[in-house]
């Protein structure tokens, strides 16, 4: 039994049927990639997961509770986090600011009216926001504004403040999309990084086959909305279908 | 069944001004992707503009008229508008009296002038800005055309008359076979109606046919990917922000005689108009006719005395009711596509 | 030093506020009696006291806008709303202004929290254009069906017939507070050429301001405030974080409402009367004219621009003929007449072409309000002192906005 369940979706849009009785399991602490060419439903299967859209038939489970229907802010109190293909960081407040908002959000949930409570009263707050940008390197940059941050150290910014939530699942939107090789190598190290250190379950969605096959554990291979094999990276390899559909064409 | 023929044709012209004002302001919206809340000023200074054509028209120098004389026995002076003098009495009299259309003739061209020169100078520099700050910078200008058009015409209405020949009423009832004086309807009324509807014609096959209307369709429908096609955007954008800004004003020439010329007549048109926007489908051209229209008819029949005696103040708010539950169960409006500033 | 859970800065700050707010009579009379610059003077109680109340109405919109970016078009409304509630109070209990100020608060809070729970259903301009419709449909049922209530043009006001249920025989017939006449001066002293006016309803308004302005600041401190910071710049990140937006916009809304009812009211603890025309969409177009000149978001913005925009409406509304005449009265004549015909755009009964541009010069130029033309200054100074010390990520003033600034 996985910690994410994806049992038949379907979801059509007008003529396109861009996912087609997708089935997925995604186990308990492993990096799990989802992989395929343009316009496989890749997008739109993340999409369902975190509540921006609600397929048209099957069921999505996490941890044993079904996430459809339910809003993106609840989702995320279920424990799954989400990174973009573009990092979305509160560009307007301070690297220390953007961390301790996760941190607030995991102690106080969805909504706590707190008007007369002092940011700089918060001690545990404070000290579990600094120990997150030690973790990644980012504590020389804590009162520096989040808009001037280089592009690699955004992305750094968005996977802190995503684990300073402590979720149980991460999903990675394409991490390294329109990156340079050093940046992407450098994502990779800290993807690394983070699961030696912690027990995480990643679900990534990626083109740049170089990511996947350094990181994930399995992976799932989706073309015109189905999955055609979940195997180990090793089988996937040299598996014919996959040639066929994919890396065929890039490789 | 004649009360309700009635409140529709009353609510046509109210209908036609939004509509027009509402097209302006949607033509902006999908193409410059500014949110412009001067437009109600610019339908304003068209109004202004009739009003001083009429003044100019209308000016007059003393002339000793020999046929009459005062009570004393002196040569009566009288005053002779130039347009009479220059043009013979007849024609001249004629101009005078046609002024509110000939007003047309000259505010077409200033207020294209006008668009041109408030989008190279002032609109062009928020095309990147937030929303907000083209509400507050175009909020600002409202002001000041407002405030300059109280400064130099005062703040009363000027009573500006339509041609003579259209100030009767035309009786529908007879036409269609009710009593006489059922349905009574002012001729000029009539005329802004056929205007309005030639205007939005006009402009639609404009859009429809020529090239130019074709790019900024393309442009409404997705800016970024017109813009890459190297075809130079910005000329158009600014011939577009001329023509909107034409269309209002030409749209107030023409309400002039309906509503007499006040300062604070745009900023009244331009709340509403919002709304029309709005009901309509924000970037929807159609959509804003329609939702014009619908409304102003909406808001006649709202001021019924039957329909304000079974819902109090109605008639004050019924515009506002319907913005508000089309933009709770259908952001998009009427007729907008879906996506567009939608959340 | 430290007090009532703010930082040293924080206190310091807002101990100068306390200190300027206490000695604003003095302040704002720089200029002794009769002499040519008296025309700038503004220790005005009336002047002062509506300074004060357009202060606490703007530190309550910079809540909502300057915090989440939510800009309301509507917010008069609410202003309306306190104003009717405490004349009301004053008609049905007694002048006493207790019983209706904190009323106003609370009706004002009540229906900010209806019109924001339908409004906020809806962002960015949609937002604009909800509250917009709400505050011209209070408007307009204000001045027609809802005529019983609110007198409908007349304005309401408190006639000899009415019930004033508490109404002692010795008490004032104006508005107090617990026998204290608000518009009243406790103190008028003249010292050398100089008169100043202490008067009982600008003290009473100011400490109302002081408090509402700690309030403010606490808010902006709190994990509440970062919040609302964080929903202005990526609300889309916030619910992947797991927060729930509504509520906090919900919630900066109804503070919002509360102090434009507070404030509504206080107008009508200087005037016992009301008026619809309060609740006009310009009356809103008004607030956040004055958000914007001082500074969107920063703390002191909203209090600089409303005195800002009140005094110079005060001034430049004075300004007639025979003054202009008075200053430029040594130019050549051609010039001097020249000099006026100008004038005349923007004083007397043009004050709002000139506030107009005004506000469009800051939207076009110094988007950040007068605090930031403020912050411009010091880095240019900063900057000749340091060279190397100059940060990059401002870039350089633009030398007209430092000049506007330095009148200030």
């Amino acid at each position: 039994m996985g910690i994410l369940e994806v049992k038949g979706v379907s979801k059509r849009f007008g003529g396109l049927q861009a996912l087609n009785d997708v089935n997925l399991s995604v186990k308990e602490n492993t990096v799990h990639a989802i992989i395929g060419p343009n316009g496989a439903g890749k997008s739109t299967l993340l999409n369902c997961f975190v509540g921006k859209l609600i397929p048209d038939s099957g069921s999505v489970m996490f941890n044993g509770q079904s996430v459809l229907g339910r809003k993106p802010h609840e989702i995320n109190q279920m424990g799954i986090a989400r990174v973009f293909q573009t990092p979305e960081i509160f560009t307007d407040l301070t690297v220390m600011e953007n961390v301790m908002i996760s941190c607030f959000a995991r102690r106080d949930g969805s909504f706590r009216l707190h008007p007369f409570e002092t940011v700089m009263h918060e001690k545990d707050i404070i000290e579990q926001a600094e120990q997150m940008l030690i973790d990644v390197n980012m504590i020389d940059k804590r009162e520096m504004h989040a808009a001037s941050l280089s592009r690699g150290d955004k992305r750094r910014l968005e996977m802190a403040m995503c684990l300073a939530q402590e979720p149980k699942l991460l999903l990675l939107d394409e991490p390294t999309a329109g990156m340079a090789r050093a940046d992407t190598n450098n994502t990779i190290d800290l993807l690394k990084e983070i699961k030696q250190k912690r027990d995480i379950t990643m679900a990534i969605i990626e083109h740049d086959m170089h990511v996947v096959f350094s990181l994930a554990e399995r992976i799932t291979v989706l073309a015109q909305g189905t999955p055609l094999v979940e195997d180990t990276p090793d089988n996937i390899k040299g598996h014919p279908k996959v040639k066929e559909a994919y890396l065929g064409e890039s490789a | 069944m004649d009360a309700i023929i009635l409140q529709i044709l009353n609510g046509l012209d109210k209908g036609s001004a939004y509509a027009l004002i509402a097209l302006g302001l949607t033509l902006i919206f999908g193409t410059l992707g500014v949110v412009n809340f001067a437009h109600g000023a610019l339908f304003m200074i068209g109004a202004f503009v009739a009003v001083t054509l009429q003044r100019l028209l209308g000016l007059s120098f003393d002339q000793v008229d020999p046929t009459k004389s005062d009570f004393m026995g002196n040569p009566l002076k009288v005053k002779v508008p130039y347009a009479e003098s220059w043009f013979g009495p007849e024609v001249g009299a004629a101009i005078i009296d046609w002024s509110v259309p000939l007003a047309i003739l000259l505010a077409i061209p200033v207020m294209l002038l006008f668009g041109f020169i408030l989008e190279r100078g002032l609109i062009k520099h928020f095309y990147k800005r937030p929303h907000a700050d083209q509400i507050l910078v175009t909020f600002g200008l409202a002001i000041v055309l407002q405030e300059l058009i109280k400064y130099f015409f005062g703040a009363n209405p000027i009573q500006t008359p339509a041609p003579s020949a259209f100030t009767g009423s035309f009786d529908f009832g007879v036409l269609l076979g009710f009593d006489p004086n059922a349905i009574i309807y002012p001729y000029w009324r009539l005329v802004y109606f056929a205007f309005a509807a030639l205007v939005l014609s006009g402009v639609f096959a404009f859009l429809r046919y020529t090239t130019f209307g074709m790019v900024v369709r393309a442009g409404m429908a997705d800016r970024e990917t017109v813009g890459l096609l190297g075809i130079n955007i910005d000329k158009r954008f600014t011939i577009m922000f001329g023509l909107a800004a034409a269309v209002a004003g030409i749209a107030g020439v023409m309400y002039a005689p309906i509503l007499s010329p006040n300062y604070h007549m745009g900023m009244d048109f331009l709340v509403l108009s919002f709304v029309v926007v709005v009901v309509g489908g924000m970037g929807s051209l159609p959509g804003a006719v329609a939702a014009g229209f619908l409304l102003g008819i909406l808001q006649s029949f709202a001021s019924m005395n039957e329909v304000k005696s079974l819902i109090p103040g109605i008639d004050q708010v019924i515009i506002y009711l319907v913005a508000i539950i089309i933009l709770l169960t259908r952001p998009r409006g009427l007729l907008g596509r879906a996506g567009v500033m939608e959340d | 030093m430290k007090l009532f859970g703010l930082s040293a800065k924080d206190t310091r700050f807002l101990i100068i506020v306390i200190l300027l707010t206490m000695f604003t009579p003095i302040l704002l009379q720089p200029f002794p009696e009769g002499s040519a610059l008296a025309t700038f003077n503004a220790g005005y109680p009336d002047l002062m006291q509506r300074i004060a109340i357009f202060g606490i109405f703007a530190i309550g919109f910079n809540i909502l806008f300057g915090l989440t970016g939510y800009l309301s078009f509507g917010h008069a409304a609410f202003l309306g709303i306190g104003s009717y509630t405490v004349v009301w109070m004053y008609k049905l209990l007694d002048y006493n202004v207790i019983w209706g100020l904190p009323l106003a608060v609370i009706t004002s809070g009540l229906f900010a929290l209806l019109i924001g729970y339908v409004s906020l259903r809806r962002s960015g301009i949609y937002f604009s254009i909800l509250t917009l419709a709400f505050a011209q449909m209070s408007y307009n049922l204000a001045y027609s069906v809802l005529t019983p209530i609110t007198n409908g043009e007349t304005g309401l006001q408190v006639y000899p017939s009415d019930a004033q249920v508490l109404m002692g025989a010795t008490e004032p017939t104006s508005p107090h507070l617990f026998g204290i006449v608000l518009r009243e001066n406790f103190w008028q002293p003249t010292i050398g050429g100089w008169q100043f006016t202490f008067n009982n309803g600008y003290y009473f308004t100011a400490i109302i301001a002081i408090v509402l302005f700690y309030l403010s600041l606490r808010i902006f401190r709190s994990p509440f405030g970062l919040m609302l910071r964080a929903i202005k710049t990526n609300q889309t990140r916030l619910n992947y974080t797991g927060i729930n937006t509504r509520p906090y916009t919900l919630a900066a809304f109804v503070i919002s409402g509360m102090y434009a009812g507070l404030a509504g009211g206080l107008m009508a603890a200087m005037d016992p009367l009301s008026g619809a025309e309060r609740m006009q969409w310009t009356a809103s177009g008004e607030v956040v004219l004055m958000v914007i000149l001082g500074g969107a978001g920063t703390l002191m913005g909203p209090v600089l621009g409303a005195g800002f925009i009140k005094y110079l409406e005060n001034i430049f509304s004075k300004i007639n003929d025979s003054i202009l005449h008075g200053w430029f009265g040594a130019l050549p004549d051609g010039l001097e007449n020249f000099i006026i015909g100008v004038s005349h755009f923007f004083v007397g009964k043009s004050w709002h072409l000139t506030s107009g541009l005004m506000f469009m010069l800051v939207v076009i130029f110094l988007p950040g309000g007068l605090v930031e033309g403020g912050a411009r200054i010091r880095n240019l100074f900063r900057r000749g002192k340091s060279p190397k010390g100059a940060d990059t990520a401002h870039p350089p003033a633009p030398v007209a906005n430092a000049a506007e600034k330095e009148e200030f």
